[in-house]
């Protein structure tokens, strides 16, 4: 069996480790100022694509990430772990999108390269919105299957579904590119309120996986000599090409240092459904906000106290 | 740390800035003849030194997100003895598989055999930075050097089988000490038979304290000539885990290095193959293997420096006593300012080690391919003698300094390091094993006395000292106003010249005497004074070309120096032929 995997992931700043100037006196997040990162749950999706090519040889996983050029950093990262490929997709238009737009535009991008995917998987949020919002969307657009909140890829086979309680949009109208691989299906582990569940869902399909999941494999060696050159067209200096870079000759020789990138017009995105103009949300304002502890009391343990505190929980029907 | 590699710039510069380097990378690369066969491979220099750069970094990263934080409970679960067969503790499982998927195997090992060609140089900063995570599970990752030995002295078929293996992550041990034959490795009396019928060598005896004893692949040095008694009737073997044969009577409980299973095996008819010629084990491969792992004992000794620098200075930053962090006691600063000397200093020596080695070791290689020009003979004659003598110099001193530098870690701690709640007492512990291992100290003194006696290292330190003068007179004409005290530093130049007198004076007092026990006695006093004074110009060398970097610890290192290579001075001088009497203990 070979697979089809699109990987979702997003360049964000790091803000795991911010410092005072890590927000602008406008409230909005000071990119400059943050180390631009992979989206940890993303490389935690990235280790589910990367184990089901491992299990069948012959998959291919390509990674799509929207962003301005330095974000193709996260397509090479991402070969550099394992994965075959990937499009940076960026364009003016893209601009200021909101997970609607975004979803939108990547929807878009995967029927474009990719019409016949089998798994698309990205982690469940970015670190710098905590939406959750674009796996979703990306299936709803598709009409596809979701899981989310996923921990583990139990298995991938034939067998005829016996389970479904994930969360799906059944009965939805596929779209006509979009049909379901001889009855293949996936099994998972989905992290709930208080344990897991194993759903199992027909492909193709989206999941969106947590942190708590198996962690990304280290960037291989070998292969990050192999593709330290890779750029996309966006990286380049304004007004050069490939043939103008160091070790053009390679670029020539090895078709691989060239990274995918798609405009809107590439992917024939509604220029209205992108960026801002695509984005209902709008930011109104934006605060700084101060958590104080509430009013408190102390009790000594004493007799006297904790009859006070039972009665008082049993007078607000806190117990009882 | 984020990251062990790039948050500790002193490494990058060792890399980097030695006039070696692109010698060493031409070699190794034999003039980018892989570049059209092998993706990786580096098309010219620079690209090459990306690319290790790039490699370390993944090092490094791999270091401070897994085994770093692995090391206190690799530390505190130790290995498993079960039916025979090691079980390491659960977290070198984790840690193994990551330097697995990263491909940090076989690093120096030609691509063809699926190896990534590094420069030992290179291989040596990876050893230095997995060592400064965890000591103990940088002696499992690093015995993947005894490849070396099986690719240098193997044959084709041998190198076929076995490298690939290795480059794919299979273990390796080196099987060489016994019950009685530990530092005197001649009375080694592991028996090797020849097995007519199976047309194979047979292994039948016991080893002890073997590192890592359980590995996929062994290097076993056995008596294979029935009657000797000496060095001479000893060979090499391979002993493949998979043949079966060999099990683990028990794991030593160790003081340190608890992540290191340390193991007595049991070779009950075990079968092997025997590797290169019979009778050279001890006297040819086994020196070539002590020496690989030497340097490794060394770059082991600088990461558990480093370890000690990094925990003494952060708790120094941390700690209040009197109304102010502990580090902005003079008492306290000074010791951590020893430590930051003594692993700047004990750097520059390991990588200037490492260097000689590589320029040798690929001339070497290149002389199996074809024949080596006079001027390529001359050079590797040069490069394999100065590694010889720089490598006891290394692993001496450096194993010495680490025990020094988390001794003043702990110190630095006060009572809180004598708990076993902070790193310092597993670096205190991991460190102790280092000038024991491999050779002890007194041994590495051993090594290195005759480039002592014939004037070897007076030789060195005078092609330093004219170095040392043209980069003062460099850097006088560059920056005539500019760093004063870079430039101060350089007066210190005659210092160093008289420190060298003071040693050639040792060195013939000595010798003038003619008395091997009076030689024997003053032996690690001449050592460590040839040793420091070298040190001491690796480090002015380091810091003309990067003051902010080395410029404190040379100072600090030359404090140190003048009054070491003064007190040996004394104690030599003071030593005669009569009075070895008072040292000599029945």
């Amino acid at each position: 069996m070979k697979l089809n995997i699109i990987v979702l992931a997003k360049q964000v700043p790091d803000t795991r480790n911010v410092g005072p100037d890590a927000m602008t006196p406008e409230g909005t997040v000071n990119r400059s100022a943050l180390p631009a990162i992979f989206n940890p749950e993303d490389l935690n999706a990235l280790e589910q694509a990367l184990r089901l090519k491992d299990q069948f040889p012959g998959t291919t996983v390509t990674v799509i990430t929207m962003g301005p050029g330095r974000a193709a950093e996260v397509i090479r990262e991402a070969m550099y772990r394992g994965a075959d490929g990937g499009y940076l997709l960026t364009d003016r238009a893209f601009a200021g999108a909101d997970t609607l737009a975004t979803s939108y535009a990547l929807a878009t991008a995967i029927k474009h390269v990719c019409p016949n995917v089998d798994l698309i998987i990205g982690g469940r949020q970015a670190i710098d919105g905590d939406t959750a919002q674009v796996g979703p969307q990306v299936a709803e657009k598709l009409g596809l299957n979701q899981i989310t909140y996923v921990e583990e890829i139990i298995s991938i086979d034939h067998s005829p579904l016996t389970i479904d309680h994930c969360t799906t949009s059944e009965g939805r109208a596929r779209n006509g590119q979009w049909s379901m691989v001889n009855g293949q299906s996936i099994i998972v582990k989905r992290h709930i309120d208080g344990g897991v569940e194993t759903v199992e869902s027909p492909l193709p399909c989206v999941l969106t996986v947590n942190g708590s999941a198996a962690p990304c494999r280290p960037r291989n060696v070998k292969r990050v000599m192999k593709y330290k050159r890779c750029l996309a067209p966006m990286e380049l200096p304004q007004g050069t090409g490939f043939g103008d870079l160091p070790y053009a000759a390679e670029y020539e020789k090895k078709p691989y240092l060239k990274l995918g990138q798609l405009s809107c017009a590439d992917v024939n995105a509604d220029l209205q459904q992108c960026g801002l103009a695509g984005s209902p949300t709008k930011v109104k304002n934006v605060e700084n906000i101060v958590f104080k502890a509430k009013e408190s009391k102390v009790l000594t343990g004493s007799d006297e106290d904790v009859n006070g505190l039972i009665k008082e929980l049993l007078n607000e029907r806190l117990i009882g | 740390m984020m990251n062990y590699y790039t948050d500790i710039s002193e490494i990058k510069f060792e890399l980097e800035q030695s006039e070696l380097m692109p010698r060493i990378v031409e070699l190794k690369e034999r003039s980018f003849e892989d570049k059209d066969q092998y993706d990786e491979a580096p098309q010219d220099f620079a690209d090459a030194m990306d690319s290790y750069d790039k490699v370390l970094d993944v090092v490094g990263d791999i270091v401070a997100n897994v085994v770093a934080p692995n090391a206190e409970e690799v530390d505190a679960e130790g290995p498993h003895h079960e039916n025979g067969r090691v079980r390491y503790a659960s977290k070198t499982y984790e840690n193994l598989a990551a330097m697995n998927q990263a491909g940090l195997n076989g690093m120096t090992m030609p691509r063809r055999y699926g190896g990534l060609n590094l420069p030992v140089t290179v291989y040596t900063a990876a050893n230095e930075i997995v060592s400064a995570g965890d000591a103990g599970f940088e002696n499992i990752w690093s015995l993947q050097d005894c490849i070396e030995t099986l690719y240098c002295f193997g044959n084709e078929e041998q190198r076929q089988k076995y490298i690939p293996r290795v480059c794919k992550g299979e273990t390796m041990s080196m099987d060489l000490t016994e019950p009685d034959a530990g530092s005197d490795l001649q009375s080694v009396m592991l028996k090797a038979t020849f097995d007519e019928e199976n047309n194979c060598w047979r292994l039948n005896g016991s080893k002890r304290f073997i590192t890592n004893g359980d590995s996929d692949i062994h290097l076993v040095l056995a008596r294979s000539e029935a009657g000797t008694r000496d060095g001479r009737g000893l060979s090499m073997f391979i002993y493949d885990k998979r043949d079966g044969g060999v099990d683990v009577r028990r794991i030593e409980n160790k003081l340190g290095i608890h992540g290191s299973p340390t193991c007595e095996l049991v070779y009950k008819n075990a079968k092997c193959e025997i590797c290169g010629d019979r009778k050279l084990g001890l006297i040819k491969y086994v020196m070539s293997l002590m020496n690989g792992a030497r340097l490794g004992i060394a770059a082991q000794s600088v990461g558990l420096s480093q370890a000690a620098y990094n925990e003494a200075i952060a708790y120094a930053r941390d700690r209040k006593q009197f109304g102010k962090a502990i580090i902005e006691f003079p008492a306290v600063a000074e010791m951590i300012s020893n430590i930051k000397a003594r692993l700047d200093a004990g750097r520059a020596l390991l990588y200037q080690t490492a260097r000689y080695v590589d320029i040798y070791k690929a001339l070497e290689d290149i002389s199996r391919e074809r024949k080596l020009t006079p001027e390529e003979r001359d050079e590797m004659k040069r490069y394999s003698r100065l590694a010889d003598a720089f490598t006891p110099l290394a692993k001496g001193m450096n194993s010495e300094y680490a025990n020094q530098n988390a001794y003043d870690c702990i110190q630095v701690h006060g009572g809180s390091g004598f708990m076993l709640e902070y790193a310092c007492q597993r670096i205190y512990r991991d460190a102790r094993i280092t000038s024991i291992y491999e050779g002890t100290t007194q041994l590495q003194t051993v090594a290195a006395i005759r480039y002592v006696t014939n004037g070897f290292y007076s030789q060195v330190i005078q092609k330093m000292e004219v170095k040392t003068e043209e980069l003062r007179v460099k850097n006088n004409s560059n920056q005539p106003d500019e760093c004063n005290s870079n430039s101060s530093l350089f007066t210190l130049h005659s210092s160093l010249k008289a420190m060298a007198e003071k040693f050639n004076a040792c060195v013939a007092a000595v010798k003038e005497a003619e008395n091997q026990e009076l030689l024997d006695l003053c032996a690690r006093h001449l050592y460590e004074m040839a040793a420091d004074i070298i040190m001491c110009h690796l480090l002015m060398q380091n810091a003309a070309k990067a003051p902010e970097l080395f410029g404190k610890s040379l100072q600090v290192y030359l404090n140190l120096t003048e009054a070491e290579v003064e007190k040996h001075s004394s104690l030599v001088s003071r030593m005669t032929a009569e009075g070895t009497e008072s040292y000599r203990q029945a």
